[in-house]
Order: structure tokens, then sequence, then C-alpha cells
């Protein structure tokens, strides 16, 4: 039989939250706003107009490269990709072809082959027989990441993405929210079976990241079986039904989309000083694997430590608690207890605070202290009262151990933990 | 006196400070020469009467509070490329035959903001495409010198429009001569700024890494005073330079005895004789009065033309997309003969596998002939030379000739591919009384240079002074 290797890469649209759009001053906030509110001259397309680049989106996409290792050329500049859309009111996108802001990063050993910046587009919505266009979207700083086809599991892509959504959010330069489409993964799918595959199956509209990993996971399988048949797989689109969990031919892919790419006349090239991007590396916040590094020194167990960064909120809130703890000098508490307890959420961290969650600790700690007391003085009254038992247990029948846990817990009025009980009436019983 | 509407704008800014006439009289004035003459030369598209009337009152009531402001209460015309808020803008196409623009463009604020009356929307080839104004889907302009011959283009209707004395000055837009050469057909001054000199936000797009936003006036003064208000850096025109502007007023006056280059490549076969000669007379004029004169040489002035209508297609062809039939009401049926022409061979030069052959070769002639510029200017100060090769052709002599009429812009594209600015300046008449100009030609931003030069020029000359009788 063959063995048969997958080869993936994806491309991920992300969503800057700046202020403004990309090449207009429009609020670049449209969720959800009443249609065609967020619009210009600019945005719309309208003759006459003309993009004026939004120096954050630029700032931030060098970051996001930075962030994943990239080298970031000192020449760059914006193209013109053309193509008809409904959606698309100039009928080019202003993009990046050949000489986009960063290039050759690497994330969790995937290479990272560009990041550009472009304008996202408007956005069609259907209707009975007809179609309305809300540009709203239209102009929102869209970045774009493309990896080298070098992942070859599913798993290994989920991790990838969600490694990458971190940094994102860690950078905060976007939502990066899948169900608002703030962040959009399209895996490039094929199966080689010894040389390199000539055909890739892009895969568009998934919006999780275990969507991504079942997506890929139908695709694989489907590719063997066609591959099985000595058939090779169909170069196309597919568009994932998350109902259904399954992908569906969406449009069969031309083997290069001719778009004219040409140097976007509107706006000049774009060069950096090698200062300036050394102070924008300089600039970079922690990113989570600093972050893992630094809560692996303070001895936390890997898993909760995957936990605590997954989420900067999370993390924050752990950092927030454990510097409550360092500034009232309390060395009772461990960074593994205040982990626990924000793993185990314990504590709502949207609506208390780190020191709620300190004060928490602290009172639970005196309160088992309390109840342990009375747990052990009540395990020595049932013991005292209930020498018969005792014997049966000493004498080999150690299941009378339960009525014993019963009798301390009828006691403690269900204070205590039945196994922590038992556990002390064994130790007791055996050692005296 | 001249009449109210053959004044030039400083004759009439004097006029107006002096209260010898109102605003209102002005631009009724030249409301009524429009009515008397374009039914005859069809420079414009739009009249703007009762709009014009309105500003013209307004500007009368700050005239007598004593407000200053640079254009207060003079009537201009616009190019029909550039968007007025409210007033129909059609780039002389069909496909925008009713496009009423939510926008005004830049350079429309600023003169308005300086207190001009918009006259009118001038007539121009479709889209700016074209060399003689037959290309507009509004009819042809005529040339007032001789309504049998073309006016130039693809400013047609501006040059015109200031030529028959319509208005003292009118916007027009040059992206490879379409302002000098209609200028120089028509016997008025055109100035082609420097690339980013002026914004060319709210103005339709031809191709956009070459337009510029110039203008047609009488004079050179008067060219230099419009030049002051449009110039200057604008946040919204990511090519506008970061320059202060000069007051071009006080550059026009400086004496400024430099050295003038003559390109041999200017000067060679395919040139009129008549313009030839009137270039000599007005060369030795300059000369007699202690400018030094010396040849130079412009090596790549041959391959220009086509390298500049490579580019000018590639950027055309995707500046047009956006007129998709989603949007203005027409499809893209709608485009005539030579924007389609231009869609087709800018849509095949950018293809793959065209692109480096087409596209990427013409930027490479591009950096060459900046190049030669730029050594020119290393030798002289400014360059002079012929506008066209040839005079004022006759209507419908090149329409079906489309590589005749490209031939048209030889000696004006290599300054757009460069991006220099140039000032067509009138010279002369040919025998059977057709305009002819010169122009003159410098480095980057050196517009103050060109006024002082084409200003000399002016006062030792009188062909400026006249006008045409229709």
């Amino acid at each position: 039989m063959k063995t048969y290797e997958p080869i993936i890469g994806m491309e991920i649209h992300v969503e800057l939250k700046t202020r403004s759009k990309m090449f207009c001053s429009c609020s670049a906030d449209w969720f959800g706003k009443k249609p065609n509110t967020h619009t210009c001259p600019v945005c719309l397309g309208l003759p006459g107009a003309l993009p004026v680049p939004n120096k954050i989106a630029i700032e931030w996409s060098i970051k996001l490269g930075l962030a994943l290792n990239c080298k970031i050329p000192s020449f760059s500049k914006f193209d013109r990709k053309n193509y008809f859309y409904p959606d698309l009111p100039k009928g080019y996108q202003i993009s990046q072809y050949d000489q986009p802001f960063a290039i050759n990063g690497n994330l969790k050993k995937v290479g990272i082959r560009r990041v550009h910046l472009e304008e996202d587009t408007g956005k069609l919505i259907h209707q009975g027989d007809s179609t309305l266009i809300d540009f709203n979207r239209s102009g929102v700083p869209l970045v774009e990441i493309v990896t080298e086809p070098d992942i070859h599991s599913s798993e290994d892509a989920k991790a990838f993405l969600q490694e990458l959504h971190r940094i994102i959010r860690y950078l905060d330069i976007s939502d990066a929210d899948m169900e608002k489409g703030s962040m959009r993964l399209e895996p490039n799918i094929s199966v080689g079976t010894g040389e390199v595959p000539d055909y890739k199956v892009e895969v568009k509209n998934i919006n999780s990241f275990n969507f991504v990993k079942k997506a890929i996971d139908y695709e694989i399988a489907r590719h063997k079986e066609i591959l099985e048949k000595g058939q090779v797989p169909v170069q196309e689109t597919r568009g994932w039904d998350e109902k259904k969990a399954i992908t569906y031919s969406q449009r069969l892919k031309e083997k290069a989309h001719d778009y004219r790419y040409f140097p976007e006349p509107d706006i000049p090239p774009l060069i950096f000083k090698e200062k300036e991007i050394k102070r924008a590396k300089d600039q970079l916040p922690k990113l989570p694997g600093d972050k893992r590094r630094e809560l692996k020194e303070l001895g936390l167990k890997d898993d909760d430590i995957e936990i605590i960064i997954d989420d900067i909120a999370t993390l924050n809130f752990f950092e927030q608690a454990l510097n409550v703890v360092r500034l009232s000098g309390n060395r009772e508490i461990s960074a593994q207890e205040i982990a626990n307890w924000l793993v185990n959420k314990k504590i709502n961290i949207d609506k208390q605070n780190p020191k709620d969650l300190i004060m928490a600790i602290i009172a639970k700690k005196q309160n088992s202290q309390i109840s342990s007391d009375i747990v052990s003085k009540a395990i020595d009254k049932v013991i005292s009262a209930n020498q018969k038992a005792i014997d049966d247990y000493n004498g080999g029948k150690t299941g009378v151990i339960m009525f014993l846990v019963g009798q301390v817990m009828g006691a403690t009025k269900g204070k205590g933990d039945a196994q922590e009980i038992r556990k002390l009436l064994e130790k007791k019983l055996t050692y005296g | 006196m001249n009449k109210l509407n053959q004044l030039t704008i400083k004759q009439a800014k004097d006029g107006l400070k002096e209260k010898k006439f109102s605003s209102v009289e002005l631009t009724q004035a030249c409301l009524d020469e429009i009515e008397r003459v374009d039914k005859t030369i069809n420079a414009f598209i739009t009249v703007t009467k009762d709009y014009a009337l309105t500003k013209a009152k307004e500007a009368d009531q700050l005239l007598a509070q004593g407000a200053i402001k640079p254009l207060l209460g003079i009537p201009i015309a616009f190019k029909d490329l550039y968007l007025t808020r409210g007033i129909r803008t059609t780039a002389a196409s069909r496909v925008l035959k009713d496009y009423i623009p939510q926008y005004s463009s830049t350079v429309v604020e600023k003169i308005e903001n300086a207190g001009a009356v918009i006259i009118g929307k001038t007539n121009s080839d479709a889209w700016a495409h074209g060399s003689s104004g037959e290309n507009s889907d509004f009819g042809s302009t005529k040339n007032p010198w001789n309504i049998h011959k073309i006016p130039g283009g693809s400013s047609s209707g501006s040059a015109t429009a200031v030529s028959a004395s319509c208005s003292p000055a009118a916007m027009g837009t040059d992206t490879g001569g379409s302002i000098r050469l209609p200028a120089s057909f028509t016997n008025t001054v055109g100035l082609k700024p420097t690339y980013g000199r002026v914004s060319r936000y709210g103005v339709v797009a031809m191709a956009s890494s070459l337009d510029t936003m110039g203008h047609f006036t009488k004079t050179v003064e008067d060219s230099a005073l419009l030049l002051s208000v449009t110039a200057g850096k604008d946040k919204q025109d990511a090519t506008s330079l970061d320059v202060p502007v000069p007051d071009y007023a006080n550059e026009l006056i400086k004496n400024r005895i430099v050295t003038i280059g003559l390109a041999k490549e200017y000067f060679s076969e395919g040139i009129n004789e008549e313009i030839k000669s009137s270039l000599e007379q007005a060369v030795n004029k300059l000369k007699s009065k202690g400018f030094e004169i010396k040849e130079i040489g412009l090596p790549h002035t041959k391959a220009a033309l086509a390298a500049y209508y490579i580019i000018v297609f590639s950027e055309v062809s995707s500046n047009l997309s956006r007129y998709d039939g989603i949007r203005y009401g027409n499809d893209r049926s709608y485009f005539g003969d030579e924007a389609k022409r231009r869609i087709m061979l800018g849509t095949y030069s950018l293809s793959a596998g065209y692109y480096d052959a087409y596209y990427l070769k013409a930027s490479k002639v591009q950096t060459l002939v900046k190049q030669d510029f730029e050594n020119a200017f290393k030798q002289v100060d400014v360059l002079i030379g012929p506008v066209s090769p040839t005079l004022p052709f006759n209507l419908g002599e090149k329409v079906n000739d489309p590589l005749s009429m490209y031939l048209s812009d030889v000696l004006t594209v290599p300054i757009n591919l460069a991006g220099v600015p140039s000032l067509s300046v009138p010279c002369g008449f040919s025998d059977n009384n057709l305009p002819i100009g010169f122009q003159i030609i410098g480095p980057q931003l050196s517009e103050g240079l060109l006024f002082s030069i084409g200003h000399k020029y002016q006062s030792l000359t009188d062909f400026h002074t006249k006008t045409a009788n229709i």
C-alpha cells in the first residue's frame, strides 16, 4: 500500500482593528452597523477619489511580521489586483504583490512566506431575487498571512492557527474573531504519494479552529480515496458545510487567475530605515512564547500554562493576581495555586478583579483549616464510639470503613470531603 | 478697453477692486459670450448660469465689504473631469452623462474658496483620451481661429473657452500634452505643473502616474496667479508633494537671465517649417535679452511615445474598471471607441506573459527619459521646444488613424514621463493665421522660473493679445 503524506499550507486573513479604514478616514468599525453609513468617496470608489494609506495599519502589519520572525524588506509598495466583482467598487483591490511588508518568517516550525496588507471588500447581501451591496466593510485593513506548505496534519494546522491567533491577540491588532469574520482561515490541501502533488484544494468559509481540523481531515480522506483509484483530485476551491461536516465544490480554479497586477500609481512606494525596523522590533510586546517560558520558570504545570496563556485576558489576570500576592508579602500562596483557581474557573475574570481572587484563596485556606480541625475531632469521636466496627476493620473487614466515613460525615454535618475523611480514617486506624 | 469677457484675471481683479464693474457684470459678459459663440465652437458641456450668477452676487457682497481673496468674483471654467458637487460631471463620456457628484475635487474647492465663480464645465476628449477633442461623446470642439480645425486635446473645451473669451481662465488636465497642445493651437497660455504639485483628488483619473492638473489663461501672469491658488500638498492625495508653495506672482517678476537648452531631437525632421521658424524667432528674441542658448540632447525622445502609451493604456484599463455598469446608470457598452481601444490594449499589456515585455519595459524607458532630463538640467536651466510637430489639423483628418493621432503628442509626452513642469506660450501665427506655441520646460518644481521667462517673453511680444474673430 502506498503511503500518503498530507501537504498543507494556510492563508489567513485578519482584519485589523484600526480606528479608520485602510485608505480613507471612515470608521473601520463596520460590524453590525447600518449598511452604507461608514462610507466616503474613497471606499465607494467614486470617480476621482484617491487612496491614502493608513500608517497605523502599516505599522501593525510590520509588527505582525516581526512577531512571526519575518524579514522586513526596506522597500515595499502597494499593487493593484484587477478583477471584477460587485463588492469591489474600483474594479481592483489595492494589495501587495511582489514586495510585501514581511517575508520569510516562521512559527512553530511552519515557514511564513509573506505578510501583506490589503483592503477588504464590501459585503453582498442576497435578498430573494436581488442582491444588495453594503460598502461599510469596503476598505477595512486586511492582513494576509501566507505559510509555506509545511504542515502535515490537521492537528498541527490547528495548533499553528491557535498560536497565530494568540500572537495577534497579544499584539492587540485585531479582534481576530472568527464568528465576525475578522479572522478567516483557508487551508490549501493536497496529498502526496512520494512525489510533489501537482494540484491543491483550497477550502473557504471556515470559522473555527475545530472546523479547520475537520475540513482538513475530510479532505485528506477524500483525496486518498481518489488517489487510491489512480485518479488525481481536481484543483478547485471548496466550501465548508459545518452542519453536514463536509466540504463541497465551489468553483474550479484556473491554474493561475490573471489579476494583471501592477504597481499602484496612487501610492508612492514605502521605504523603511533599518533603525525604524529595529525600533519596531524592540517595541514588540511579550508574545505567547515568552510568556510560556516565564510561567515555566514560576513552576507552573505545562497544561495550566497552556490554558493561562491561551487567552490574554486570563494571562493578564494571572499576572495581576501574582502581583497582588507579591506586593502583600504573603508567602503562603504559590503561583500554581493561583493557576489552579484560574484553570478550574473558580473565579469569573470578567466580573471579579485579581484582588478578589487572592482574598478568596486566603479565605478558603482559613476555612479549610477550620474544617480540618472539625473533621479530626469528629474522627476521634467516631472511633471511640464504635469500638465494634474498629475491631471488625482491624480484623480484616475493611468494608466497614464506609460505615465509619458515614458516621464522620454525619457528625460534621456534611463538611469535609468523603474521600479525604476516608484517607484520614485509614491513616488513623493503621498508625493510631 | 477690452470687453469685460476679454479681460485677463489681473485686469478683471483690478477692475473689480476699483469698482469699475461688478462680478455679476463680468460673469454675465462671459455668459453672454458663451451664449453667442458656443453654438459654433462647442466648448461647454454644461453652463452653470444660475449657480454662477448666485456666486457672483455673493462675491460682489464680499467685495463691497472689502474682502480680499485671490480670485474673488473671477469666472472660471473646469474641464468636465473635475468633480463638482451638485453639478453634473461627465468626463465627456456617455457613461457618466447623468452623473452628479457628491463631492468636489480639491482644486475646485481651493478655487471656490479663493472666491472664483464656476461658469461651466468644458468639453474634452472622453476620459481625456485624445489629442484633438474629437473623441468627446458631446461633439467636437472647434478651433476659434478656424472652425474647420481641431483646437487640440484633450482639454479642447477649456483651451477654446479661454481662447474665445468665454472665461478668463479654465482648468484642464495634462497627462501627455492635453493642456499644452490645445494651448499652442488656440493662442493661450497652458501650464502643465510638476507631477504632484497640484492635487489630483476628485478629478476623473486617466493615467494616475502621469496626470497633472494645470490651467489655461490669456497671460503668463495669470497662470502664475492661478497656480498660487491650486498648488500645494493635499492630505487626500498621497502623491501630492509636501513642498511649500512660493508666491508665484513674485517669482514671475524676478529678472532671471538663464541658460536655455534646445534639444536637437525636438527640431528634427517632421517638424513643420513654420513652427520651426516661429521657435527660432522666439529663441532669438530671448537671446537678444541676454539668455544663453545651448544645444543639448534628449536621446530617448524617440522611445518615449511608445513607453508613454503602454503606461497610459495599462493604467486606463484599470482606472476605467470602476465604471462596471452596476453604478452610474450606464454599462460598459457606453464607452466610445477610443476608451475601448485603450482598455483592450492596456488589459493586454498587463496580462501574464506580456507584462515584462510591455509594462515593465515601458517603466524602464520612463526611467531613461527621466535621466535624459536630469542630465539636460545639469547643463542648462530650462529647455525650449515646440509643443506640436504640426499646425492644428482639420476636423476629421486623423479620427480614423489613431496612430497618427498619437504622434501629435511626440513632443509633449516625454515631459510627463519625466514629471517635470512645462509652460506653453504663444509665439506666432502661421501664414494661414493658425496659432503657434512653444514650451518652456524646467526641472521639478521650477514653475516660478518658467513663469519669469514666459512673462519676460510676453513683455517683449504681443501674440498673446491677439484674439480670434468668431
